[in-house]
């Protein structure tokens, strides 16, 4: 169950043995966690199936899909929860943690619809760009690899301040390309900071697979090059995402660093603007979506006695209900007013 | 009053301020041990120890990206990149992502970091070690962009810079560093973010400068003044924000602008001066607008006769001035 | 951003468009079948991505008005649908119109934008070569040279024309500091134009390069020269009838009609030899005498008041005077003086009477030291002995520069005139 630790460079793929599902829950997570987590989950796939459909009606410009990664975001996120002195970098892609800390389905729809409402720059940027800082959260830009060294620097300003916040920084395969991915994992072993760098793999930048990016199988290997552990979880078990993410945390507080490898799987294309049949075998995804971690959770509640059918029926249909709330509220709410353009260009 | 150089004073405020706040802290490369390349750093490491005066990897994405994640947290870091010409590589964090963070967050983030660069040739630096970097921080909202030419104004902007909200691109002409000396008080001052300064007055025109060249400007109207040609001379001090109305109101009492910058003519500050003084003054003006630039060439090569050629100095402002003085 | 989206026509059977160019590719509902809001309804294929697009009602599909296979231009109608709900606003689209326009104008999907127009590279327009300054020279349009802004608005704002400031800048220019100081030097110049252009009740007339001349002359004078003024009255019923009796044969003679001109610039002109001080000009620390007795006589020509000058006229008879006068007005009136006609006068003789005027005060034509005006000869009752006579009388007005003299040589000047006049009579020799 627990993630290989990789300093030796061979790193054994826990994705590769098949897990069964687990009788025991890991320490800390209690069956209303689950079932909690599970409404959330639930929650996060309506809406990002409704963002989906919205944009194809024209009334959301652009949305990156989670589906797939909603495992990886939520178990760790679940694990940042229960250490309760975390502070995340998250990336574009990840929706399901970003709503998940607390934000209401309106505002996230009104994010995506670009309406006042929008927590995290008042529809100045992307959906979900900017801050959420009432959670936490800081999310800068779209350019890759650039939240990896701001984090670095926001765990190095927690050391230096003597608090114990443990910083998590999320970015992709592609993102690891980056320089700045480099650097920031570089710095972070010189300075043994408070920092967890997750790398949520699915082997795809964009259209690039894995092979084109890099040589190497596993992300989490170039930790040994920085002077910190890495290790590769199942992206796609959320009680594995969550145990190696507690795990992590702790480690970073006292030690250091920790690269946490997620192997995920992108269910929907780069974007809505992307169409990945030009690139993507029809059969890969096929055998992808065999381990959808909405079903997978679903399974396990129900297996495991937890919830019945019927109510996992009804906690979609809450879900339904919620998000339908919500996007009437977007639809209905206002545009930024022109007259603030300038509004906040510098701070005071 | 202390006579002291650029260098001193900059040395002084980072000091002072890292006296007064201890969220404030320097980080780069050779900030350390060695002070500093140009020893801007010097002795700040044995006050304040090394988590405070932080040598860094050769990486300068990261110098940039770590200090503005730092300023999230609430510190108020002094990235310093050694020469302005290994800025490129931050030019993300500063320009992508620094500037834009408070819009891009609606208010709600901060990034309250001071990036000191040296700056600007004459120094037999060729291409790599000379280069004027300013205009490209010149043009990006949510940067102000600081350029001192005196030893009280540096300690002076550097010190209300450490305490601005917003980054600030505080470039040091490093020709100035010890070329330059002048009195700088011992007590307690600040200089204002986005003031100029008129540091000679003229009737005849007006020239408009900032950092090295100020110099070559003052001495240049010096020698008009012995030709019955009364120069003023403005120190924009700060380009961004732009004090126009001071260079709008002297533009209107001379009748003439002459605005000089050792940067690439092109797209340069002078540029947005002389638009600045058509759109406002245009039926103040007595004679075109000109401007005294570097020519659009990849900063100034290294041969001594070619870097001549490149920078402005003395008597090629004297020349202007006497040209569009007779106009 | 963006992809091919439905739009709603808000009409009561809702018809659903594409919102971008797209090709149908797969319809995953027949007419007839009920769709759920958000179920994909239909496959199309855009330039970018190939989707199926979600149902945006709950309903049912009642008919596809487009066909497999077929490419469809943005807004065209897809199919309708029967349903219950509020038809939702929909926004505009979010793709820039040129994209838009793109996806009409070409037949087949393939790139995601276009240039607008073949765009050659732009050189650089600044420095070539080294630091340096390219001061242009002032150009100079018309032959003039051309007006700064700030020498533009002075102009403007003083009512001054530029052809009265000598420029002293680069080939000529007129420089702000030339205004400033033609100004300080022209107080009475400096007054600012009266222009409210949105007076209805005024009109402007342009002013025309003589009006200009005139009214900078009539300022200097009268704002340089302290002016004094004196009229005498003259009988002149011996000129008048002289006049009469020659009349006849002098314009036989010479072709032209006598007028009383020559007589009076003789009498002046006589004069002036005796009283020199009244043919001089202030010199600032001295007065200065002038040798020549160069008469100006102002005439009306059609483009404003003109002075050309009758030079040495203390040397000519009558004749010669009315020759000369005679000939210069007719040349003032065909706009044909020459610049010699006009300068170095020393004394202005102003014939207001053939106005029909009885007194003025002229201006003195400057530098000169004064001006004399001949008003209208008039037959009046006047007391000769004890009696009342009737006699041709005329004024004598005088303004004259206080500066040069005082009153009494003014009026000596004035009784020298007033007595050649009234000495001629019948007889007197014309050459």
């Amino acid at each position: 169950m627990l993630p290989s630790e990789s300093k030796s460079g061979e790193l054994p793929n826990e994705a590769t043995s098949p897990t069964p599902p687990p009788l025991v829950l890991p320490e800390g997570l209690s069956v209303e966690d689950l079932v909690d987590c599970y409404q959330r989950i639930v929650l996060v796939r309506t809406i990002d199936e409704r963002i989906w459909a919205l944009n194809r009606q024209g009334k959301v410009p652009i949305a990156a899909s989670c589906q797939g990664h909603e495992a990886a975001q939520l178990g760790s996120l679940l694990a940042a929860e229960k250490d309760a002195a975390c502070f995340l970098f998250p990336y574009y892609r990840d929706l399901a943690l970003k709503i998940a800390v607390g934000l209401t389905p309106a505002e996230v729809m009104c994010s995506f619809m670009g309406k006042v409402g929008d927590p995290y720059s008042n529809a100045r940027q992307f959906p979900l760009q900017g801050a959420d800082l009432s959670h936490r959260v800081i999310q800068v830009s779209n350019v890759v690899g650039a939240g990896m060294t701001q984090a670095t620097g926001y765990a190095l300003a927690c050391k230096m301040m003597g608090d114990d916040t443990v910083t998590l920084v999320y970015f992709g395969d592609g993102s690891s390309s980056q320089g700045e991915a480099h650097e920031a994992m570089n710095f972070a072993g010189v300075h043994q900071l408070p920092l967890v760098f997750v790398c949520e793999n699915n082997r795809y930048a964009i259209s690039v697979p894995q092979s084109r990016q890099m040589a190497i199988d596993d992300i989490a290997a170039r930790s040994a090059g920085y002077g910190f552990p890495g290790f590769v979880v199942d992206g796609m078990d959320l009680l594995l995402c969550f145990e190696a993410t507690c795990k992590a945390i702790a480690h970073a507080r006292t030690q250091g660093p920790v690269l946490l490898e997620m192997k995920v799987e992108r269910f929907m294309p780069h974007t809505t603007d992307d169409d990945d049949r030009r690139y993507r075998p029809a059969e890969e995804l096929e055998e992808a979506r065999q381990r959808d971690p909405v079903v997978t959770l679903a399974a396990l509640l129900v297996e495991q006695g937890t919830l019945s059918q019927h109510q996992v029926n009804d906690i979609k249909s809450q879900a339904t209900k919620l998000v339908d709330e919500a996007t009437a509220t977007a639809e209905n709410a206002r545009l930024p007013d022109v007259s603030t353009i300038s509004d906040w260009v510098y701070a005071p | 009053m202390a006579v002291k150089t650029v260098i001193e004073a900059v040395r002084e405020a980072i000091q002072e301020e890292m006296r007064r706040d201890s969220s404030v802290f320097v980080m780069g490369e050779d900030v350390g041990r060695r002070g500093g390349v140009f020893l801007a750093t010097q002795g700040l490491i044995e006050e304040f120890g090394e988590s405070r005066v932080m040598d860094t990897p050769l990486a300068e994405a990261s110098i940039v990206g770590i200090s503005l994640g730092a300023a999230f947290r609430g510190m108020r870091p002094i990235p310093e990149i050694q020469f302005s010409d290994f800025m490129w590589p931050a030019t993300n964090q500063l320009i992508g992502e620094a500037a834009r963070v408070c819009y891009g967050t609606h208010g709600q983030l901060q990034a309250p970091l001071v990036v000191r660069i040296p700056y600007g040739g004459g120094i037999r630096g060729g291409l790599f070690h000379s280069q004027n970097v300013e205009s490209f921080f010149f043009h990006t909202p949510g940067l102000k962009v600081v350029t001192p030419a005196t030893p009280y104004d540096a300690k002076g902007l550097l010190k209300s810079s450490i305490r601005d909200n917003n980054p600030v691109v505080f470039l040091e002409h490093k020709k100035t560093y010890r070329l330059v000396r002048g009195e700088v008080p011992e007590d307690e001052y600040t200089v204002p973010i986005g003031t100029a300064e008129v540091k000679r007055r003229g009737d005849s025109l007006t020239v408009v400068s900032y950092g090295l060249m100020l110099h070559y400007c003052l001495e240049a109207a010096q020698l008009l003044a012995q030709e019955a040609v009364d120069v003023e001379v403005v120190d924009l001090r700060t380009l961004t924000p732009l004090d126009a109305s001071t260079v709008l109101e002297s533009v209107k009492k001379t009748g003439k602008l002459l605005v000089v910058h050792e940067d690439n003519i092109t797209g340069g500050v002078g540029a947005e001066v002389a638009a600045l003084a058509a759109e406002h003054a245009f039926d103040h003006l007595d004679g075109p607008i000109v401007r005294l630039c570097g020519p659009d060439v990849p900063t100034m090569p290294f041969a001594q006769n070619l870097e001549d050629a490149y920078m402005p100095n003395t008597s090629k402002i004297a020349e202007a001035m006497r040209k569009l003085a007779l106009y | 951003m963006g992809a091919m989206n439905l739009e709603c026509d808000n009409s009561a059977s809702p018809c659903w468009r594409v919102r971008r160019r797209g090709t149908i590719g797969a319809w995953l509902k027949q007419p007839g079948d009920t769709v759920e809001r958000y179920e994909p309804l239909v496959e199309v294929i855009t330039d970018k991505v190939t989707m199926e697009l979600p149902s945006p009602v709950g309903g049912s599909l009642r008919k596809v008005l487009a066909q497999e296979g077929e490419t469809l231009p943005m807004g065209a109608p897809i199919a309708e649908m029967e349903t219950d709900e509020d038809l939702p606003e929909m926004p505009p689209p979010t793709e820039p119109a040129v994209v838009a326009d793109q996806s009409q104008s070409t037949e087949q999907p393939g790139t995601i934008g276009y240039l607008v127009k073949d765009v050659a590279p732009v050189a650089h327009g600044g420095g070539a070569g080294p630091a340096q300054t390219s001061i242009p020279d002032p150009e100079t349009p018309g032959g003039g040279a051309r007006l700064s802004p700030a020498v533009r608005r002075l102009l403007r704002e003083h009512g001054l024309d530029p052809s009265r400031i000598t420029g002293t800048g680069m080939g000529g220019r007129i420089t702000r500091e030339d205004v400033q100081n033609y100004l300080s030097s022209h107080p009475t110049a400096a007054a600012p134009a009266s222009g409210d252009a949105a007076n209805q009740d005024e009109e402007y007339l342009p002013l025309t390069p003589v009006r200009r001349m005139i009214a900078d002359a009539m300022v200097r004078s009268a704002s340089q020269i302290p002016h004094a003024w004196s009229t005498v009255e003259a009988d002149v019923s011996g000129l008048v009838s002289l006049r009469a009796d020659s009349r006849a044969s002098f314009e036989k003679q010479e072709g032209f009609d006598l007028t009383y001109l020559p007589f009076f610039a003789k009498a002046v002109a006589e004069a002036l030899e005796e009283y020199p001080t009244l043919n001089a000009s202030w010199g600032g620390d001295k007065i200065i005498l002038k040798k020549k007795i160069n008469i100006g006589i102002a005439v009306a020509a059609p483009q404003g008041l003109v002075v050309p000058v009758i030079h040495d006229a203390d040397k000519m008879s009558v004749a010669e005077l009315a020759r000369a006068a005679q000939d210069l007005t007719e040349r003032a009136r065909q706009n044909k003086l020459t610049l010699a006609d006009v300068q170095r006068g020393t004394f202005t003789l102003n014939n207001t009477g053939a106005l029909g005027s009885i007194s003025s005060q002229p201006i003195i034509n400057y530098p000169q030291a004064a001006i004399l005006a001949t008003e209208a000869i008039e037959k009046r009752a006047v007391v000769r002995g004890d009696a009342i006579v009737i006699r041709s009388m005329m004024n004598l007005c005088l303004s004259f520069d206080h500066r040069i003299n005082d009153g009494a040589e003014a009026g000596s000047f004035l009784q020298a005139v007033k007595g050649k006049l009234e000495g001629l009579g019948p007889g007197a020799p014309l050459n």
